[in-house]
């Protein structure tokens, strides 16, 4: 197959940069098992790891967002094994119901294990005081009340199998309806900021709130039996993971799942330690689930990772936007061109951008999730502010120096290299001061896709509504980027010092 | 050592220079002289190749100045502009030796030069770590000059050198320049605006007016022999001091 030409310099940039990126150097690839957002999810990958320790592999979790980023990273390799929800299966990954699931998806090189025993279905619920002062007992009731406040999540507000599928089949007439993160919409159901909201019929939450699960009188929401999905070649690879993790069929009933929901929820337990608890006193596995350690050990691990998505993705940057900035600021036509293209890449939501880059950087370098999409992405972050401030400093070279040095003879390369980078340094500096503050901000966002740093915490606190774990990448996050200022205040000092 | 045949140099449409036929010679001291927009800083500018000629050619010992050949004449040719022009990223010493260094010419031998012209300048020794920020606008000056003269060049072009000087600096800088000048034997083009200035230094003068020469000769001649009404009106404008009785 052809592959469209890419500018190759730029290739080898992206590739250099993210050679440092952690995971490329491993030699034998340890067994990732990978989790949605949301706690269920991570509690049973959580098993998995422990499952997978306990079969003597190396293995570890990866927290990569939502159904299509995890069949992505399955069937591209980035991920062994994730848990999954048989509905989800037909109606939003391969969009059929097929006779023989196991084949359909043996097909794509993904081997399906049998149900977990518990079923997880959609269904709509609502404050039990709520429904009963509006005399509503069913989904089919919601008909006769089209002024309710309705908050999904939104991968809900898309899938088929969301709500436009319960809307059509139930004729709801409900207008007012906002897409949100699932333990918001939970806190607004509480607080009676929203009537409806979907959930999850093992949700912690619904015993912890008291809250009413509409009958779906209709049946239209599919089930939703937990299972395993891995690549085929995991028991090629693991034979003995694979055994492990099947020992989880039919082991996990509803209320167990329920309650193991709550403790990380309500409890604010930490996942690992629900699932290994869980595996003993079930399976008599004595397992170990990932190592929690100490606040200053996690801090210190999820700096790390930030730093080697920020470091590198900067380095790039500074090293593909200056030559461009140059470029901009010799050729005006091909300047304007070159500051447009950059600013529109700035209008890009950076959460759609780091989505973006998950095929992109498979397509490159054949590793789709984790730090590279993450450092790619920041790296095209990072070039509006540089190639900007390079564009304004040599542009804001007075022209009498410019004539001065060709007057002595300099050739351009020369007055370029001595007279007008140090010249329009300081401004370079800032630009590349401002990339830096906005790349540690923005790193946090790659929690989405796996690649570690502040974002990690972050997002597993939204998704727990647990405020000290989402301090505890929020405050070094501010805290990084506020060294990082510091840090080029003096490199700045030191510049127009030196000259 | 530079002449000029029929040379014309249009800027946005107009006229901004000739044609212009002009010889100068080697060794003695040329002052291009007019009012602002005269089109002799434009000529100077033209004599590097900093500027092309849309018609006519201009040489330089012999050989037209085009683009490609302008960098090996400016090699030869040193400029000094009003202010003079240094890079403020670099000290004195820095912007002196900045072609002697890029040319990869020998250490030693680059800071005996700039030790021989910070004497024949009268340039403080204390002051060539200095950037041009931290020098007084007459140390500026004889920086610009040394950086002129930093590669031993034929010729030494000065625009303006002393325009934005304060009287007494800018006499005391006349006579020591005029001293240079004399002690080199080097070809000497000056652009000024001030007739005294212009007496003071040149063999030679040209006096320009709408991009055209009006009269060239000693400055004699322009006293004496006025071309036209023009050059009388000139030359009358510079007054001297109007002291009462």
């Amino acid at each position: 197959m052809r592959r469209p030409r890419v500018f190759p310099s730029t290739r080898l940039l992206l590739i250099l940069a993210l050679a440092t990126a952690p995971g490329c150097s491993r030699t034998e690839k340890p067994v990732v098992i990978g989790a949605k957002k949301f706690t269920e999810s991570v509690i049973l990958a959580e098993m998995g790891v422990a499952l997978a320790r306990d079969a003597g592999a190396e293995a570890r979790r990866d927290d990569l967002g939502g159904t299509p980023a995890l069949w992505l990273a399955l069937t591209q390799g980035d991920i062994d094994a994730y848990p999954e929800y048989t509905g989800t299966i037909t109606r939003q990954i391969l969009k059929a119901d097929p006779p023989d699931l196991a084949a359909a998806l043996a097909e794509k090189g993904v081997r399906l294990g049998r149900p977990m025993g518990f079923r997880n279905n959609y269904a709509l619920g609502m404050r039990k005081d709520v429904a009963a002062e509006l005399g509503i007992t069913k989904t089919s009731d919601l008909r006769d009340h089209p002024d309710l406040r309705c908050g999904f999540i939104h991968e809900f507000l898309d899938r088929p199998d969301g709500w436009p599928g319960v809307r059509a089949r139930y004729n709801l007439p409900q207008t007012n309806v906002q897409g949100m993160n699932h333990t918001l919409a939970y806190r607004g159901v509480v607080e009676k900021a929203l009537d409806v909201t979907e959930v999850y019929t093992t949700d912690g939450e619904i015993a912890q709130y008291d809250l009413l699960v509409l009958p779906d009188d209709l049946h239209f929401f599919p089930s939703y039996e937990a299972v395993w999905l891995y690549r085929a070649d995991l028991g090629a690879r693991h034979p003995e993971v694979v055994d492990r993790l099947r020992r989880l069929e039919g082991k996990i009933t509803e209320p167990e799942m329920q309650r193991m929901n709550a403790a990380v929820q309500g409890e604010k337990r930490d996942e690992a330690q629900v699932a290994v608890e869980f595996l003993r006193s079930k399976l008599g596995v004595d397992a170990v689930g990932s190592a929690e350690g100490t606040l200053a050990g996690r801090v210190l691990a999820t700096t790390g990772e930030h730093l080697l998505l920020v470091v590198p993705s900067l380095l790039a940057a500074i090293a593909i936007a200056v030559p461009l900035g140059i470029v901009a600021a010799r050729r005006p036509t091909l300047g304007r061109f070159v500051l447009g293209a950059v600013g529109l890449l700035q209008t890009i939501p950076s959460l759609a951008l780091l989505l973006f880059m998950i095929p992109v950087m498979m397509w490159l370098i054949g590793r789709g999730t984790g730090a590279p999409p993450a450092v790619a992405a920041l790296t095209l972050y990072s070039l509006l502010p540089i190639v900007r401030n390079t564009h304004a400093g040599l542009t804001g070279v007075p022209r009498s120096l410019r004539e001065s040095a060709e007057a002595l003879g300099l050739p351009p390369l020369a007055i370029l290299r001595r007279v007008e980078l140090p010249l329009a340094a300081p401004t370079i500096l800032a630009g590349v001061r401002t990339a830096a503050v906005i790349n540690v901000g923005t790193a946090t966002l790659g929690g989405f896709i796996g690649a570690g740093g502040y974002g990690r915490p972050i997002l597993r606190g939204i998704d727990k509504f647990d405020v000290p774990l989402m301090l505890e990448g929020a405050i070094p996050a501010a805290l990084l980027a506020v060294a990082i200022e510091a840090l080029f205040g003096l490199i700045e000092r030191a510049v127009s010092r030196r000259g | 050592m530079f002449t000029l045949r029929d040379v014309q140099k249009v800027y946005a449409g107009r006229p901004a220079l000739g044609p212009i036929t002009l010889d100068l010679p080697a060794g003695r001291t040329t002052v291009l002289i007019g009012p602002s927009g005269c089109g002799k800083s434009t000529l100077l500018r033209l004599l590097i190749g900093l500027a092309g000629p849309h018609k006519g050619v201009v040489a330089f010992d012999g050989a037209p100045v085009t683009p490609e050949t302008a960098r090996s004449v400016r090699l030869r040719v040193g400029y000094v502009i009003q202010d003079g022009g240094l890079f403020p990223h670099l000290t004195a010493r820095a912007n002196v030796t900045l072609m002697a260094r890029h040319l990869g010419r020998d250490r030693e031998a680059i800071a005996a030069r700039v030790d021989e012209l910070a004497a024949l300048t009268r340039f403080p020794a204390d002051g060539l770590d200095r950037r041009p920020g931290e020098l007084s606008g007459g140390q500026r000056q004889r920086v610009g000059l040394m950086r002129a003269l930093m590669l031993d060049p034929d010729a030494l072009l000065l625009d303006e050198p002393l325009g934005a000087l304060d009287p007494l600096v800018r006499a005391d800088l006349q006579a020591e320049l005029r001293e240079i000048f004399r002690a080199l034997r080097k070809t000497v083009v000056l652009v000024t605006h001030d007739l005294g200035e212009a007496t003071y230094f040149a063999d030679r003068v040209v006096l320009l007016r709408d991009g055209r020469i009006v009269q060239e000769g000693s400055p004699g001649d322009l006293w004496h022999r006025p071309a036209d009404p023009f050059v009388t009106r000139f030359v009358q404008a510079q007054r001297g001091p109007e002291v009462p009785a």
